[in-house]
């Protein structure tokens, strides 16, 4: 019997509000990192992020929208391609020019979605695949940013990029350093934003209805869950996402190709293996996995063919012994939730709420 | 009285079979109405026309007073047309509470601190409030059964479609149930209950009717419904 105790919905966990903290101390310490580390780890840390970006995005779609796309690399080439276009054609800063990838990503996205919906599991899979190599091959015909053999950015556009000047000042280095510093900062932002976005979202309604769309459509659906405008919005703000980190990626390599731009090796393939390494369905699983793989490609990149065929075992490994992934072993043994989303009740005798 | 749900002629065929055949019927508001019938005889599919799930050949579906005929589902939830599935269909991994919300967000189109009261309130009348945090995918049947009720109650109906919802459940279980479901009934939420339990159905509504072959073949107080000669023929398989 409660005794005028108010029952409340939380939550807030204390692993979560550590894991806030801790968020918080590691984004300063990241941003204040450029000062004292050599260039070659700031590259390092800016691949790490751009591929933790990536795998947060395919997990919201594949791990909570239940949309299993091999095509992502689509909207990391047309993401780049249109940050190259503004740059080129139009004389844009890239910085800026980074939001015009995001936006070309979701214009895409909408034909996309309206082909590949109509197909449902491997099918779609296969269907965004196609649509991706069918974009390629068009951007491959775009002769004014270099065809098939590609561009790179003019010297006077990366030059003065926005905040370069700054930060060569500030920590004193050469215009190609503080070039990569710019794009660390960005990527770190753009990761924040992104995990923080996703989070967000699942805390709130969108997060149920994704939950319920995949235990049980048609219960969704009888729950009043329209469930083909969440696959759109999902959709949607995936492509958005990841437009945005493919236009990223290119202003720090600054050269461009349609190979590169819309490879599915290391846009898709790789992200697949971080996620499903690290756990998919989860925001930490992805954290996890690109750890992984960072230590296993720097660990393993002289050996060429050893190195994809490494991946590709340990991925079935975890596959067949660990289907929920890394993530999924150590949330079994400790219960732990760093990003908490699931609501609990607390104030009355209830079982389970701690 | 205010009606509720008015069928007028509706019919729908699959293939050569008709499936519901001239059905016309008027619910008033608050009225708790069983429908038997054998198996085979329409029962599911009047539901899945009365929820939109598929939509009548003939006929019109009249809810709160406006045709609904060509409504799709989930817009007649909004509407205020909840229901539970014969077989529980939770979202496992989703706690009891997560299950209501998700059902009170949606099918109502309100935010979740808006709904989080009632959603607890229903809880309690269904008497899942000690459950409230348990992962649905672990609950036994019964608790099964009383979330597919809650869920449903969680939409915020004006009328409450259960499908053999006592299916199942031993004796002790079902009266539970019942208690439940008499519960929700005092409270003035209309509900249209198919279920072959009888005692389970007649301890609850105020009219009974029968379903042979889609059409309407009795409609009345239960106990005169259960003594027609007809209805003993046909669904009890009696020779009277």
């Amino acid at each position: 019997m409660e005794k005028g105790q108010r029952m409340k919905i939380v939550t807030r966990t204390r692993a979560g509000t550590i894991t806030g903290l801790m968020v918080v101390v590691l984004v300063l310490a990241g941003l204040a990192l450029p000062a004292v580390a050599p260039r070659s780890l700031i590259q390092d840390l800016f691949f790490i992020l751009t591929m933790l970006s990536l795998a947060q995005v395919w997990n919201l779609l594949a791990g909570y929208g239940g949309l299993v796309s091999v095509g992502q690399q689509a909207f990391v080439g047309i993401g780049a391609y249109a940050m190259f276009a503004m740059v080129i054609l139009f004389g844009w800063d890239p910085v800026p020019a980074v939001l015009v990838g995001g936006v070309a990503a979701v214009i895409l996205a909408v034909p996309t979605a309206f082909f590949a919906f109509r197909l449902q599991g491997a099918y779609f899979a296969i269907g965004t695949w196609v649509i991706a190599e069918v974009t390629r091959l068009l951007v491959a015909q775009w002769k004014a940013l270099g065809g098939g053999t590609g561009t790179s950015l003019p010297r006077e556009a990366t030059s003065d990029i926005m905040g370069v000047e700054l930060i060569r000042t500030l920590f004193d280095v050469r215009e190609a350093a503080a070039r990569d510093i710019l794009a660390y900062w960005l990527a770190l932002i753009l990761t924040v934003c992104i995990i923080g976005g996703i989070y967000w979202l699942l805390k709130n309604r969108l997060g149920l209805a994704l939950a319920a769309v995949r235990d049980n459509t048609e219960a969704a659906r009888s729950v009043g869950i329209d469930t083909t405008r969440l696959k759109w919005a999902v959709f949607l703000i995936a492509a958005f996402a990841t437009g945005l980190i493919g236009a990223l990626i290119y202003v720090q390599t600054a050269r461009i190709s349609p190979d590169a731009a819309f490879s599915l090796t290391d846009w898709t393939a790789y992200v697949i293996f971080i996620v499903v390494i690290g756990g998919i369905g989860t925001l930490e699983g992805p954290i996890i996995g690109v750890i992984v793989f960072f230590v296993l490609q720097s660990a393993l990149s002289d050996y060429g063919a050893w190195y994809l065929l490494t991946l590709g075992l340990l991925a079935i490994a975890v596959m067949l012994f660990a289907p929920k992934g890394l993530w999924g072993l150590i949330a079994a043994r400790t219960g732990l939730r760093l990003f908490p989303v699931q609501r609990r009740l607390v104030g009355h005798d209830i079982n389970g709420g701690k | 009285m205010t009606t509720v749900l008015d069928l007028i002629d509706v019919s729908k065929s699959f293939g050569a079979l008709k499936v519901t055949d001239g059905v016309s019927l008027t619910v008033p508001k608050g009225q708790a109405l069983g429908i038997i019938g054998p198996n085979g005889a329409g029962k599911s599919t009047l539901f899945n026309l009365i929820t939109g799930n598929i939509s009548p050949d003939q006929g019109r579906i009249m809810l709160l007073g406006q045709d609904v005929t060509r409504l799709p589902a989930m817009k007649r939830v909004r509407m205020g047309v909840g229901r539970s599935f014969q077989i529980p269909q939770p979202f496992e991994g989703l706690t009891v509470l997560e299950n209501l919300l998700a059902a009170a967000v949606y099918g109502r189109g309100a935010p979740e601190a808006a709904v989080a009261d009632d959603c607890i309130a229903i809880l309690r009348d269904t008497e899942m409030l000690a459950k409230a945090n348990t992962l649905a995918g672990s609950l036994s049947l019964l608790d099964r059964k009383r979330l597919e009720l809650a869920r449903a109650m969680a939409t915020g109906p004006e009328l409450l479609l259960l499908d053999e919802i006592a299916g199942g459940l031993t004796e002790g279980e079902c009266r539970a149930l019942i208690d439940t479901i008499r519960g929700l009934h005092a409270k003035g939420v209309t509900i249209i209950w198919i279920e072959h339990v009888l005692h389970a159905l007649t301890s609850v509504v105020e009219r009974l009717l029968v379903l042979d072959f889609g059409r309407v073949i009795g409609i009345g107080a239960p106990d005169d419904i259960m003594a027609s000669k007809d209805v003993r023929e046909i669904y009890l398989g009696m020779e009277a």
